[in-house]
């Protein structure tokens, strides 16, 4: 079975918000839209968006360590959103794994989102329907886009790459390489639903310059080092028998 | 809910797709357009393009609500009579009648004197074309945001190395092993940077940053090195000084590529002391710097003319020439000049530890020495040697404004551009690498007018508005040596201010000094907020009246696209396009997009129509210049030469026949030429083909090396990219500032500083970096004000253009002041606390959000976010400003008097580079029955005719039916 | 999480409703046990019909919860896997089945079909009420389960969620008899005050100790594990935008400590104390008026007491929502 996933590097995000805009961008005007904004020009503007993008920090100056970590829906392999729903409206695509909201059916109760560990879901005030990031599936499963351009709409955005996509389940996919090699890891694990998107950590370079490598045979101080032969002047030579 | 499987996006509407570049920031990533039923549906990186090559940021994917945005201007507007400036009464005219009063007035100053007409601009990209309308109307009262911007960063490099970060040159990341970012954000290049620096991260490559704050690419940094604010001088010379003793410099690349080898009279007494002994050739005039100087042969052990086949010249030593003369070679002295600056020092002023600084240096040269790259690319150099191969070091730099911004920037740069030329990385694969059209002559050939005498009713300046001063006589300056601009560029003030003084034009003109002018037209630059220091007294300016009741800035002329805060002070108002309903045209006389592999330039072409009466300032100025008679804009006959500006584009060419144009890509009758050719008629259909790009890959051996590279220099001799076909060598040491001290200590003849700045000059135009505490924190009570305080860009949001943006502002609705919890609690308040952040100019109410990354004697802030309330078709109630705030109330645009003069620009004295990052400040809690709002406030500004009305509580878009629903538009 | 005050309404008057009905059926069975005095069909009648205004109080409750209402009826489909779908079907079943029961008495349809055991005669009523009462069980624990089985948030995550339901709910429906008998007069008072103060006392045990459940644990996932960056010391700076979101306005209720202590304090004086002080003087003092009070104010106290439950709810997506820049 397929399960398409993000896998989100966090070695390399910057924080710069592209996938968050161009997320709304995408959805705003497809399958998942509107995305509705609320006080879009006023007081405490506010809206729907699939896809965040927040920052930390850890330690304590000068040993600070800061984090810019996107978060939309992890597409759970067991997401806990998807049975509690009355209505039947979540759902869990049996042909790739994404979980989707169907605004038709959906009545607005918000359970879905007391169910969800992570804050993925977020509903359409105006709409009144529950709403989350569908990984892009009128994009990824639109067969008249070229293949290059069937990927989510952040994962093309994102200028650092930050972002890749593909099957978790297929042990070849890059999503399954990154994970397998770089160290991914699920968000709160603890609570067994599995989420399908995963994140790399920070890795580090370090260079370690040793004592010895810093000057060389061929130190071009060498070639400064000036004649110094003395003109004329006695020397032992001279005077000592 | 349909199946998203069963249907296509594309079959929701009528789909067009349009290429075109994007100008959500000065980036110019190229972006596709797509449509539906003629309603932007999704605008997305363009995968072909060269720079971005499909990414796309965060404004970037934002670009629909810029379009649709309700803070667009979309009228001419007049200030009704009766009305005051600042208190935006409009009434809508007709572009005839502004047309009419801008002919009637400009025509009358033209004829009378030319400079009282003053045409600033801000974040634009069309330079080229508002400089020569400049040039042609004959003021040289002209200049670019540069001089705010970052023209330490330009001028400091340029004059160093030929060329520069920013738009001009970058890291070459893609071979680089050890990556060090110091004082950087953001920056221009923005996508290229973030794709690269993932990139570079993957590979293994280890990044540094140097920086008081970590956000952003810091954050993704292998290491960050908090610095103090301003010190970086120290921390760079420090490192220098350990490299040269560790012997850990290139020394081949240095004889060979640089004047570290060439010697430098050196006897206090003479006249010519740091000059270079230059021995009798013939030279051509020029702006290039001829190779009549000497070496020292170790092997004759006298000296001997430059580059003598088969000489390996000594790097130290003192010797004295044939004739008595005492010389040292350019290194010796920048040996000596850093003997006094150990690491143990700079730690004292930095803030690091000698330890890290020690690791740095030796990291830097170690990886510099021992992981050379050598590429397989044949060349020969400009002495006609053959090179089998083409050598690095793989150690590469960016830096911007955190040592631009500075006013001690010029030297810090100039000694970033030293270490990088010891370390051997310029223009070399794994370090610097230049963009077309750079590298460029050291400094380059362009000159401002020598004196008044250069701006003559009804004739086009002699000169050029902006130009590279490469010694005194260049000077713009009276027979008093006092300034001739406005701003005071080009003088003795700010001697190498290639950019102009944006930040001094409105200060200089109320106060009438040099002089009162008539006209100021600001083109998209927000000089009433974000883009003015002291900014709250700034707005007085543009308000205030003289003792007749006129006011002293007699007549404003705002072009911009948006409701922003300057438009309320505005006479008239020129609504602007935006960027996706006009013509553009990036170009090679500007600054292009070019890669480091060949020169690339770009152009915008209209993919929806422009919204209401809103036209290209471009047209407008091709108009007006028409109107006005500007040569270049009519023939003989006085008849209109251009239809408008993609006509213009086509068929304007520098001089008659030059073959050299706006666009560089498809020239010559057919679209066979580039560069140079006689103007296409099909040009602009060629680069929509392309994706609105041009780019020319130049052959591999062409495409390193360039400063020396004869087959490189030769071919852009012939293409018309230089002038000459001479070596850039590499000014370790710059005799060009020598020339202004020699001048200042009065022992060169020719132009003269007036006294009061001959100490200044003489201090400053040191031709060998050395470091000074920021002009500010040596003029200011550091005691009282003891605090840094900064801005940042934040990368989803472009100066003060976007908070209009519905989906950007819910990113940044308001800032904070971010604090060290340290600080924070030694200053008593907690996070999230309203306190007042208090300079010697002015003082600000925010919000303190305490931050682990910010060094603890720095506080900071977004740029921009704050906004006076009402402006930009957003709510009384707006966050931004009523949370928000703008730290540039607390910076002033000059520092207290002092020595050189009651009203000196805040800014380097080299350049004039505004010193915004020096302001020194307090902070203390406010108290506890103080308004939660941010202070200083402002009378709202009411919204402008033509401007939409309020939208509704609900904005939900969704291309083909928004504009309907929401009534925006045509 | 941040209260709803549909759910609030929802749970409580439901609970109240469906014990009321239990507490009528209860007297029927004491009755029938000849425990108690036998009461008119009426009686059962006129309660029923509370108890049914209490649900339909209820339902109407819920629907300000829901953002499209007039698709509820899809809400049946889930009944498999959701506890919300199961208390929207078993809500409108216990709503029928107590209305049938309040029909059927008031048609005074209480002759006997047949008698178990020579003794026992059962009726429609005694029929349709055991069903009545299997679907006002099944009812408390769907509403229960629909908090309890939320294991992300661990307030709830308990079957002390069930029991309070189910105990409060049975104390304020015995309650609101023991009012009804009061105002009818009836002698019915302190036997529906007794129970009312039995499952008043169990609510006690259970809330107290959920309560105290609740001050205590700790989730069991913190920010290091809702990012996956293992240090000690992770403070949030920006949580990706400033105007609020779903995030929250839905997951915070935004209250003091000193607000909530004094809501704890205000709900179990209200819930507990006070009504069985009052019930026990009503039963001293043979006071009518007593009784109605200790109801009112019994109710009252559980509306804090789920506006309470809301605010002890402590939701892991929060963990995300912490400070803003
Ligand atoms: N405190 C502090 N202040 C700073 C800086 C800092 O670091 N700290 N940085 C400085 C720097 S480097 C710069 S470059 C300046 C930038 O300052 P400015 O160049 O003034 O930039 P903006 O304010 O963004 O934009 C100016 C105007 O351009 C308008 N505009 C946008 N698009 C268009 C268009 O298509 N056509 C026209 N005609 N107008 C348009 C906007 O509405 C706005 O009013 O700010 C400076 N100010
Ligand atoms: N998204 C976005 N992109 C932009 C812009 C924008 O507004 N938004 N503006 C564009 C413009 S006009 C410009 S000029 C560029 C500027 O690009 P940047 O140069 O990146 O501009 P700033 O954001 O001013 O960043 C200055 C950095 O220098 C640091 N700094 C300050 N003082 C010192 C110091 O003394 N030493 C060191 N080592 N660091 C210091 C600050 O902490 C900050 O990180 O960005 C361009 N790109
Ligand atoms: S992240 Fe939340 S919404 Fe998405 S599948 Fe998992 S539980 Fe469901
Ligand atoms: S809000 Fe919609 S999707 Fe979520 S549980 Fe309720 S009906 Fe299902
Ligand atoms: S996959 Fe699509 S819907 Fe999900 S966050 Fe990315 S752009 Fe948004
Ligand atoms: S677009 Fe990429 S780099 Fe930018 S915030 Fe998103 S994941 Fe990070
Ligand atoms: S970096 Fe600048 S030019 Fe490129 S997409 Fe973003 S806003 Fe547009
Ligand atoms: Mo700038």
């Amino acid at each position: 079975m397929t399960q398409l996933a993000l896998v989100i590097d966090l070695n390399v995000c910057v924080g710069c918000h592209a996938c968050v805009t161009s997320c709304k961008e995408w959805n705003t005007s497809g399958w998942a839209g509107p995305l509705t904004d609320q006080r879009a020009y006023d007081e405490d503007p506010t809206g729907t968006f699939f896809n965040r993008v927040q920052t930390y920090e850890a330690g304590v100056f000068p040993h600070t360590e800061t984090y810019h970590f996107p978060k939309s829906c992890l597409h759970c392999e067991d997401p806990p959103c998807v049975p509690v729903c009355p209505t039947g409206a979540s759902y869990k695509r049996e042909d790739n794994g994404v979980v989707l909201v169907d605004y038709d059916k959906c009545i607005g109760c918000k359970y879905c989102s007391w169910a969800c560990p992570y804050g993925a879901r977020e509903i359409d005030e105006k709409q009144r329907v529950m709403k989350k990031c569908t990984l892009c599936i009128d994009r990824i499963t639109d067969m008249t886009l070229p293949e290059s351009q069937r990927k989510p709409a952040c994962v093309l955005a994102c200028p650092t790459s930050a972002r890749l996509f593909g099957d978790v389940h297929d042990p070849n996919s890059v999503v399954s390489i990154a994970i397998r090699e770089e160290g991914g890891y699920a968000l709160q694990p603890e609570w067994g639903t599995k989420p399908a998107n995963h994140y790399l950590p920070r890795r580090k370079t370090r260079i370690q310059i040793h004592e010895d490598e810093l000057v060389r045979a061929d130190n071009p101080l060498k070639k400064e080092q000036l004649p110094s032969l003395p003109e004329g002047g006695e020397t032992l030579d001279d005077v000592a028998w | 809910m349909q199946d998203p499987t069963s249907q296509s996006d594309s079959d929701l509407g009528r789909v067009e797709v349009k290429e075109t570049t994007c100008y959500m920031c000065a980036c110019r990533c190229g972006i596709r357009v797509t449509l539906r039923d003629g309603e932007v549906r999704y605008i997305e990186g363009n995968p072909d393009h060269p720079l971005n090559k499909g990414v796309i940021c965060a404004k970037g994917s934002s670009g629909i609500m810029k379009q649709y945005s309700p803070a667009r201007l979309t009228k001419p507007l007049l200030r009704k009579p009766g009305s005051e400036r600042g208190d935006s009464d409009f009434e809508e005219i007709s572009w005839e009648k502004a047309f009419d009063l801008m002919q009637e007035r400009l025509g009358k100053i033209r004829a009378e004197d030319p400079k009282r007409f003053a045409l600033f601009t801000g974040r634009d990209q069309m330079q080229a074309l508002t400089g020569m309308f400049a040039k042609q109307f004959g003021t040289p009262n002209y200049a670019a945001h540069g001089g705010f911007c970052s023209v330490n960063m330009a001028a400091g490099l340029i004059y160093t190395i030929g060329g520069s970060f920013w738009e001009f040159g970058g890291p070459d990341l893609e071979r680089s092993k050890l990556f060090i970012m110091i004082g950087t954000a953001e920056d221009h290049h923005s996508n290229p940077m973030k794709m690269a620096l993932a990139d570079f991260k993957r590979r293994g490559g280890r990044f540094i940053s140097i920086n008081p704050i970590r956000t952003g690419y810091s954050a993704i940094a292998d290491e960050w090195v908090p610095i103090k604010p301003g010190t970086d001088g120290a921390l760079m010379l420090a490192i220098i000084r350990e490299l040269i003793h560790q012997g850990l410099y290139d020394r081949e690349f240095l004889i060979k590529y640089t004047n570290s080898a060439e010697l430098v009279v050196d006897d206090p007494k003479r006249d010519d002391h740091g000059l270079f002994r230059r021995f009798e050739m013939h030279v051509e005039e020029g702006c290039f710097d001829p190779e009549n100087k000497l070496w020292w042969d170790r092997e004759l052990d006298r000296e001997i003319s430059t580059h003598t086949p088969g000489t390996d010249p000594r790097l130290l030593g003192s010797f004295m020439l044939d004739d008595g003369t005492p010389v040292k070679p350019a290194f010796q002295l920048l040996k000596d000049r850093v003997e006094e600056y150990t690491i143990e020092w700079a730690e004292d002023i930095t803030g690091i530890p000698a330890d890290t600084i020690r690791r740095l240096a030796h990291e830097m040269g170690v990886v510099a020495r021992d992981q050379k790259i050598e590429l397989p690319i044949q060349w020969t150099d400009s002495w006609g040697n053959e090179h089998d191969s083409v050598t690095g070091n793989p150690v590469s730099f960016h830096a911007m404004r955190g040592l631009a911004a500075h006013s001690n920037g010029f030297q810090t740069i100039r000694a970033l551009g030293i270490l990088m030329t010891i370390l051997g990385t310029i223009d070399r694969p794994g370090g610097f690498r230049h963009k077309a059209p750079f590298p460029r002559p050291i400094p380059p050939c362009p000159k401002p007018p020598k004196g008044p005498e250069g701006v003559q009713p009804n004739t086009p300046l002699d000169g050029m508005p902006l130009g590279w001063p490469s010694k005194p006589d260049d000077l713009f300056v009276d027979d008093e040596g006092e300034a001739v601009r406005i701003d005071k560029a080009f003088s003795w003030e700010y001697p190498l201010s290639v950019h102009g003084l944006m930040h001094n034009a409105i200060t200089n003109a109320w106060r009438g000094d040099p002089y009162k002018i008539d006209t100021l037209l600001l083109f998209m630059a927000n000089m009433a907020w974000n883009s003015s220091m002291n900014t709250e007294n700034v707005r007085d300016m543009l308000k205030d009246k003289d003792e007749n009741g006129e006011y002293k800035i007699p007549f404003l002329i705002v072009a911009d696209a948006f409701q922003s805060e300057t438009v309320a002070f505005a006479d008239l108002v020129l609504p602007d396009t935006t960027y996706l309903e006009r013509h553009d045209a990036m170009s090679m006389l500007d600054r292009p997009i070019s890669e480091y592999d060949g020169p690339v330039d770009s152009v915008r072409i209209p993919v929806v129509e422009p919204r209401g009466d809103c036209k290209p300032f471009q047209e407008v100025l091709i108009e007006m210049g028409s109107r006005l008679g500007l040569p270049a804009f009519v023939r003989e006959d006085g008849s209109r030469k251009f239809r408008n500006y993609p006509d213009f584009v086509t068929n304007y060419e520098t001089s008659p026949g030059s073959g050299i144009g706006f666009l560089a890509g498809w020239r010559g009758k057919g679209g066979e030429k580039f560069l140079k050719g006689e103007p296409n008629p099909r040009q602009w259909e060629m680069y929509q083909k392309n994706g609105c790009v041009y780019h020319h890959k130049l052959p591999k051996s062409y495409q390193y090396m360039r400063n020396w590279n004869q087959g490189y220099l030769e071919w852009a001799r012939y293409h018309g990219m230089t002038r000459y076909v001479e070596p850039i060598t590499l000014h370790l040491y710059s005799e060009v500032l020598q020339r202004f001290r020699l001048a200042a200590q009065g022992k060169l003849p020719g132009k003269q500083p007036p006294e009061r700045l001959r100490k200044r000059v003489a201090e400053h135009f040191d031709p060998l970096p050395f470091y000074t505490a920021p002009l500010e924190h040596k003029l200011v009570d550091t005691h009282q004000y003891p605090i840094n305080a900064l801005t940042q860009r934040p990368m989803a949001m472009y100066h003060s253009w976007d908070s209009q943006n519905a989906w950007l502002r819910q990113i940044h609705t308001h800032n904070y002041l971010f604090v060290n919890p340290k600080l924070g609690e030694a200053s008593g308040f907690g996070d999230g606390d309203w306190i007042w952040i208090e300079s010697p100019t002015n003082k600000v109410r925010c919000m303190a959000r305490f931050s682990e990354a910010v060094e603890p004697g720095t506080v900071w802030t977004w740029n921009a976010i704050g906004k006076a309330t009402g402006a930009w078709g957003l709510s009384n109630k707006a966050n931004e400003s009523q949370k928000g705030f703008l730290l540039n109330h607390v910076i002033s645009e000059e520092l207290p008097p002092c020595e050189a003069g009651d009203h000196m620009s805040n800014s380097d004295p080299v350049t004039g580079q505004a010193a915004w990052f020096d302001v020194r400040v307090k902070i203390y809690p406010a108290g506890p029955e103080e308004p939660k709002v941010t202070s200083p406030q402002f009378k709202p500004q009411k919204r402008v005719p033509g401007q939409d009305q309020r939208r509704g509580k609900w904005q939900a878009f969704f291309a083909g039916k928004f504009r309907r629903k929401h009534n925006i538009g045509d | 999480m941040h209260p709803a005050f549909s759910v609030i309404f929802l749970t409580t008057l439901i609970g109240a409703g469906q014990g009321l009905f239990l507490a009528l059926y209860t007297g029927q069975l004491y009755s029938l046990a000849n425990l108690l005095p036998v009461q008119s069909d009426k009686f059962y009648a006129v309660g029923s019909l509370a108890a049914i205004a209490l649900l339909i109080g209820g339902l109407v409750a819920s629907v300000f919860h829901l953002g499209r209402p007039e698709r509820a009826w899809r809400a049946a489909t889930q009944w498999r896997t959701s506890w919300l779908s199961r208390e929207v079907i078993v809500l409108p079943a216990a709503m029928a089945l107590t209305f049938l029961y309040g029909l059927f008495h008031y048609l005074g349809w209480t002759d006997p079909l047949f008698v178990i055991s020579e003794t026992l005669p059962v009726d429609l009523t005694l029929i349709i009420g055991a069903l009545a009462t299997v679907a006002t069980f099944l009812l408390f624990l769907c509403t229960a389960m629909i908090y309890a089985s939320l294991r992300f948030i661990k307030a709830w995550h308990s079957p002390l969620t069930v029991a309070n339901f189910l105990f409060l709910g049975v104390a304020s429906g015995f309650m609101l008899a023991a009012a009804f008998s009061a105002y009818l007069g009836n002698n019915l008072v302190s036997f529906y005050g007794t129970w009312a103060v039995v499952a008043t006392l169990l609510g006690a045990i259970t809330r107290g100790f959920s309560l105290y459940r609740n001050t205590r644990f700790r989730c069991k996932v913190d920010l290091k594990s809702a990012i996956g960056v293992h240090h000690s010391d992770l403070h949030q700076k920006a949580q990706g935008f400033m105007g609020g979101s779903f995030n929250t306005r839905e997951f915070f209720h935004g209250k003091s400590e000193g607000f909530l202590l004094m809501l704890r304090y205000g709900f179990l004086l209200m819930v507990f104390v006070l009504p069985v002080i009052l019930i026990v003087l009503a039963y001293i003092l043979e006071s009518t008026r007593l009784p109605m009070a200790a109801f009112v104010i019994q109710y009252f106290g559980l509306l804090i007491e789920r506006y309470h439950f809301f605010t002890e709810a402590k939701h892991p997506q929060n963990l995300y929502y912490q400070s803003m820049a």
